[in-house]
């Protein structure tokens, strides 16, 4: 006897909700015996790590600072992987979307007219998109594999990063530390409310809104979907495969960029060394736990959100370390993975001598 | 004379540099000849690292070290292909996966060992060949795993091109339908590729963590396992270019490192920046040979193997 | 009977293999109906029939491929199961198949190490290989690799690896199919070789000519039933083809187009490609004028260009010259498949699943695939009518009767014959001028195939054009006003139906009409001569 994967006849609708919430059970399961393993209560950490964070306004309004960027990152890369594009460097063009954005802040803080916020928007934007437009370049023009280049510039952006704020963007009056000047008033996002929260979040929002609707709505969205599916049937309905790598690439690049500039200008209010925890790597799980749906990836970015989150609140309330919290999204994203299996098949338990016949006739 | 020993210092750190590089480029150019594209070198690599580091910690012995390193990059190996081979999920994003999750692991468990003074792993000198002048010292007078290193370049390229079991890997990479056809067992190969490849990245992680900087640092791949990719693309699933491939990497980082101490006039985070660059340099010259691509990528790279009933 | 016919070739021979009333199901389909089979020892045994008549399914079969629903299999006068192929081999059965199972990175030699027990060394092998393929006039370089060979060069791998496990039955599935003529007299020497040495081959093929110059004996079948057998020496390739095609089945052809022809609604002229890799087929010189209210079918051995031509027609390759295909009497050689939609063409391809259709896409969303161009109404400002979608994908299910579990499937549930009418009804229901159709009812069941057919004989009665690629003559001699015939790219002329007869198609597929094949007439004798 054996189990076996059976192919279903069409897509399970059931599974497509269901697959991401059983992925997020097999998780905290493990996530107990982990906690069990290296001492701890597991009912007790669990409830430090996901529950508790979530009792009081200021983490929770530090959970939706964290969704913000992963939100928005994980929204611009579901267009991405949707058309079967592989754009794993988010976070090279998170960086170079806050070096562009902060252009203005920290060469020309003298102007703060009303245009300097949008004018740095507009300027995080490009910067992502063009730092995306390397891998697409390369992609469409040589074939060269884009996965890897993508990567490899988030290397290249993050010693363009470092050299920018160790040199040339180092603050003057800043005892040699290496940061950039702090930015002018004008050049710092507006805050919502009275705590850190800023309005990259409604960014983020407006792009789960327009990416549901272009995917969703419009032949664009279509065009991708069908791109990414079966190439064969793309080009008898006349799509470009070139158009839709570069479309991925921008789309994902620009609003990589524009978190990365947001997460300058609204929360950092400086350039630093290390302007992201991760969130460029992150996102990719927040993309697919929320199955490159971008309303699920509204849920994914604040469920990924609060791991943050939690993972800082288990370190003060239980001394539990906060590296586990990437060991949580690591596990995520392999059950995620493996649930998804589960929308196109379906486990079957098949007897032996079932088995024998099944042989026969391969 | 200090001229010549100051190359021979140079030379030897490029083999330092090399040598996880090769080894984690060997292991994933014999799991791409059989068909499986595993992203997650990066991720059973720092794995390897730190395991070993606790392995040895823990025994005082760096070659327990070494062991505990392989396995635990076979065991992640094993996680990949149970999703990418049993349940066939997309490979690209399970090998991202796995780097993730390896990343997140060896940092929680790395974290006690911070700062910790690691054991190295001494130098082995081959009696007789070990006292040449320069050569012996270089070639003769190394750590197990480089020589390791060098054997299982000749190890792979004796396997795969010599032998049945190589055919049989190259075929599986080559045409699953026609392998499958002709009776042989697609997906038993491809783990079996698959464990190796994780055994390699397990032993370049305990090369980092053993002997090029003694001690346990978070995140201390820094992107080898990447590199390791495009050096099996840099290759072309050869084994020979990848130790070439492997060497030329190397000699960037080092030289770039002594750029850095002599001075030259370059920000050096653009001189740290250069391995990656010339990753990616690398990876376009290759690709626009279009012709070279095309006849060496194995034919079913990446695709899962779904047997029809 | 079948021993008066049976020439003395084979008289007191040992039967090698028997099959006796082998019966095999696939649905509702009976691919093989209580058919019987017997093959002598050293005999080249033809099996004919047209696509879809069971020739695969009892190869298969006998191949252990295939498991038959009923029937047994007599090896030498006993009993066996073939459960798989390795079994087959075992008992000395090869098959050489229509699609080869080769690694094209490995070499010769190592595409044959694969298929035979371990324990030779690769140069020992390579030396026999050499020993066998020059004993059988079939000269392999080991050392070579099998993506630098030609077609014909890599069945001769499958045959010597078949060889070298000295069976005693080959089994041979269209051989000539992928061959030049040369090549193909090559091969016929190597068969008739082997027949001496006491080797039994089983031929399958449409190649009439062929099949009368090489085979002892015949077995024709038709829908799934062994309808004849004969010496095939004896018989004229015209009379093999009225056999093959049954002699009832060109009455219906008579055609009810008597109207006036329209206007030229597809033109090509001098149209031809260059072949794409290995596998493809180069277009040479094709020229064809289709009227509207005509239907032209282009009849045709898989693989002789028909996927090529359908391409080049609906603007998946785009040539060169701009006037080598004109729609509507606009040159459309440079402009993309949806300009010529716009022009008021439409396309069904071959492949139904991952070329017409998106396999995961609900059906309205595969209506949306091909007409979003074509109807301005389904996209407005960029974006989608999905509304309309779904009332078209109504409308297309009901009147083409798609059967499906729920309204609005993925494409990929469909059975075949209900995903071909709808695919084929999303392009009718928009009236098209021209519709080019790729094997409109291959591998759908009849009920599916009458609709599909009839359909298309409506469009082209209200005046539209039709262009009919299919390898089904039967459906041919349904649809067709004309009929030409494709053979190694090359286009014959389009003739009445009422013209075209059964063996003067057979002789055209068979390479009759070729401007090659006439050379290599006169080249044959060369051949044979060493």
């Amino acid at each position: 006897m054996r189990i076996e994967l059976v192919k279903r006849a069409e897509h399970s609708q059931t599974m497509t909700v269901v697959s991401p919430l059983i992925a997020i059970a097999l998780t905290l399961v493990c996530g107990s015996i982990l906690f069990a393993a290296m001492g701890y209560n597991p009912v007790e950490a669990l409830y430090a790590y996901f529950i508790e964070p979530l009792t009081t306004s200021w983490s929770i309004e530090e959970l939706l600072v964290k969704a913000g960027p992963l939100i928005l990152i994980a929204v611009g890369l579901s267009v991405c992987f949707l058309s079967n594009s592989w754009n794993i460097g988010a976070e090279g063009q998170f960086t170079m979307g806050a070096v562009a954005g902060s252009v203005i802040p920290v060469l020309f803080y003298d102007y703060t007219g009303v245009m300097a916020l949008p004018l740095m928007i507009v300027m995080g934007v490009l910067g992502g998109m063009a730092w995306a437009s390397i891998p697409a370049f390369l992609k469409v023009r040589f074939g060269t594999n884009e996965i890897l280049t993508s990567l490899m510039l988030v290397y290249i952006a993050q010693y363009i990063l470092d050299f920018l704020v160790r040199g040339p963007w180092r603050d003057p009056d800043g005892f040699n530390f290496p940061e950039s000047r702090l930015f002018d008033a004008a050049h710092v996002l507006p805050k919502i409310g009275e705590g850190r929260l800023h309005i990259g979040m409604i960014f983020a929002v407006i792009a789960v809104l327009a990416v549901w609707w272009m995917l969703s709505r419009t032949l664009k969205g279509f065009e991708i979907k069908v791109m990414g599916e079966t190439p064969r049937a793309g080009r008898f309905a006349g799509f470009s495969s070139k158009g839709v790598i570069w479309f991925g690439f921008l789309v994902s690049g620009g609003l990589a960029g524009l978190a990365g500039m947001a997460e300058v200008s609204g929360s950092i209010e400086q350039l630093t060394p290390v302007i992201s925890p991760g969130y460029g790597f992150t996102a990719i799980i927040v993309a697919f736990l929320g199955r490159l749906n971008p309303v699920g990836i509204l849920f994914a970015g604040l469920l990924l959100g609060l791991s943050y989150i939690g993972g800082e609140a288990a370190q003060v309330s239980l001394g539990l370390t906060d590296k586990i919290t990437r060991v949580f999204q690591g596990m995520l994203l392999f059950f995620v993975l493996a649930c998804d299996t589960l929308i196109l098949y379906k486990f079957k338990v098949v007897s032996n001598a079932k088995r024998i016949k099944e042989a026969a006739n391969v | 004379m200090s001229d010549i020993s100051m190359i021979e210092a140079v030379l030897l750190t490029i083999i330092t540099a090399s040598t996880p590089l090769l080894l984690a480029a060997i292991g994933e150019l014999v799991v791409e000849r059989s068909g499986v594209l595993n992203l997650g070198v990066e991720g059973m690599m720092i794995v390897g690292a730190v395991i070993g580091f606790a392995a040895t910690q823990a025994t005082g012995s760096p070659y327990v070290g070494i062991v505990a390193a392989m396995l635990a990059g076979i065991a992640m190996s094993v996680l990949f292909g149970f999703l990418t081979l049993n349940l066939m999920t997309n490979q690209v994003a399970t090998g991202l996966a796995l780097t993730i999750l390896g990343l997140g692991l060896s940092g929680m468990i790395g974290e006690a060992f911070i700062g910790q003074p690691g054991i190295s792993l001494k130098p082995i000198a081959i009696p007789g060949l070990s006292e040449i002048p320069f050569v012996g010292s270089l070639l003769f007078n190394q750590d197990i795993l480089v020589y390791t290193s060098y054997g299982l370049v000749i190890a792979v390229y004796l396997v795969l091109f010599k032998s049945r079991t190589g055919l049989i890997i190259r075929a599986v990479g080559d045409n699953h339908s026609s392998a499958h056809a002709l009776g042989y067992s697609v997906i038993s190969v491809r783990y079996l590729a698959v464990m190796f490849g994780g055994a390699c990245a397990g032993l370049a992680g305990a090369y980092l963590s053993l002997i090029y900087t003694p001690q346990w640092v978070e995140g201390m791949t820094a992107g080898r396992g990447w590199i390791a990719l495009a050096l099996v693309v840099f290759a072309s699933w050869r084994p020979a270019r990848a130790l070439v491939g492997a060497y030329l990497f190397g000699a960037v980082s080092i030289l770039q490192f002594h750029a850095q101490a002599a001075g030259i006039g370059l920000p050096t985070q653009l001189m740290s920046a250069l391995p990656y660059l010339a990753t990616i340099v690398v990876l376009i010259v290759i690709s626009r040979n279009k012709n070279l691509a095309k006849v060496n990528t194995p034919a079913c790279l990446g695709k899962p193997f779904v047997p029809d009933r | 009977m079948e021993n008066t016919q049976r020439s003395a070739h084979s008289a007191g021979v040992e039967d090698l293999i028997e099959a006796r009333g082998i019966t095999k199901k696939f649905g509702d389909i009976l691919a093989n109906d209580n058919v019987d089979l017997v093959i002598k020892q050293g005999e080249i045994h033809a099996l004919l029939g047209e696509n879809g008549a069971g020739k695969s399914t009892l190869v298969k079969i006998l191949y252990g491929a295939l498991e038959p629903g009923a029937g047994e299999i007599l090896w030498k006068g006993k009993p066996v199961s073939i459960s798989n192929p390795a079994a087959a081999r075992k008992l000395g059965v090869g098959m050489v198949f229509q699609h080869f199972s080769l690694f094209e990175a490995l070499s010769v030699v190592e595409n044959i190490a694969l298929a035979l027990p371990k324990g030779e060394k690769i140069e020992a092998l390579s030396r026999r290989i050499t020993e066998v393929s020059q004993k059988y006039g079939l000269p392999l370089d080991p050392a070579a690799l099998v993506a630098d060979l030609p077609v014909g060069i890599r069945q001769r791998i499958e045959i010597v690896r078949c060889l070298l496990q000295n069976p005693s039955l080959i089994i041979m599935d269209e051989p000539t199919s992928v061959l030049t003529p040369q090549e193909a007299d090559q091969l016929f020497i190597t068969l008739q070789r082997l027949a001496s040495e006491g080797c039994a081959i089983l031929y399958i093929s449409h190649r009439l000519e062929e099949v009368k110059r090489i085979c002892h004996n015949a077995t024709i079948m038709r829908h799934g039933q062994v309808v004849g057998s004969c010496d095939p020496t004896e018989e004229t390739p015209a009379s093999l083809a009225r056999m093959m095609v049954g002699g009832e089945v060109h009455e219906i052809c008579a055609s009810e187009h008597k109207g006036s022809p329209g206007d030229v609604m597809l033109k090509l002229r001098n149209l031809s490609i260059p072949s794409d890799g290995a596998f493809g087929i180069e277009l040479k010189n094709v020229n064809l004028n289709l009227r509207g209210g005509e239907i032209v079918a282009v009849a045709g051995v898989a693989g002789n260009g028909q996927s090529e031509l359908f391409d080049a027609v609906s603007g998946e390759t785009l040539i060169k010259d701009g006037y080598g295909v004109e729609i509507c009497g606009v040159p459309v050689g440079k402009r993309k498949i949806n300009d010529r939609r716009l022009l008021g063409s439409a396309f069904v391809p071959e492949e139904r699943l991952g070329h017409g259709a998106v396999p995961g896409f609900v059906l309205s969303d595969n209506i949306l695939l091909t007409r979003y161009k074509s109807d301005p109404d389904l996209i407005r400002r960029g974006m989608l009518n999905q509304s309309l979608a779904a009332e078209m994908e109504k409308r297309i299910t009901v009147s083409y009767d798609v059967r499906m579990s729920h309204d609005n499937p993925e494409a990929r549930s469909l059975s075949g014959g209900n995903l071909q009418k709808f695919v084929v009804g999303r392009e009718l229901d928009r009236v098209p001028k021209l519709l080019v159709i790729n094997q409109p009812t291959w591998g759908v069941d009849a009920g599916a195939a009458a609709l599909i057919r009839q359909a298309i004989i409506d469009l082209a009665r209200n005046g539209s054009a039709v262009l009919v690629i299919s390898q089904d003559l039967d459906e041919i001699y349904e649809l067709a006003d004309r009929i030409a015939v494709i053979s190694r790219g090359e286009l014959s002329e389009a003739e009445p139906a009422a013209a075209m007869t059964p063996e003067k198609i057979g002789l055209l597929m068979a390479g009759m009409g070729e401007t090659r094949s006439k050379v290599t007439a006169s080249n044959a004798g060369d051949v044979h001569a060493h």
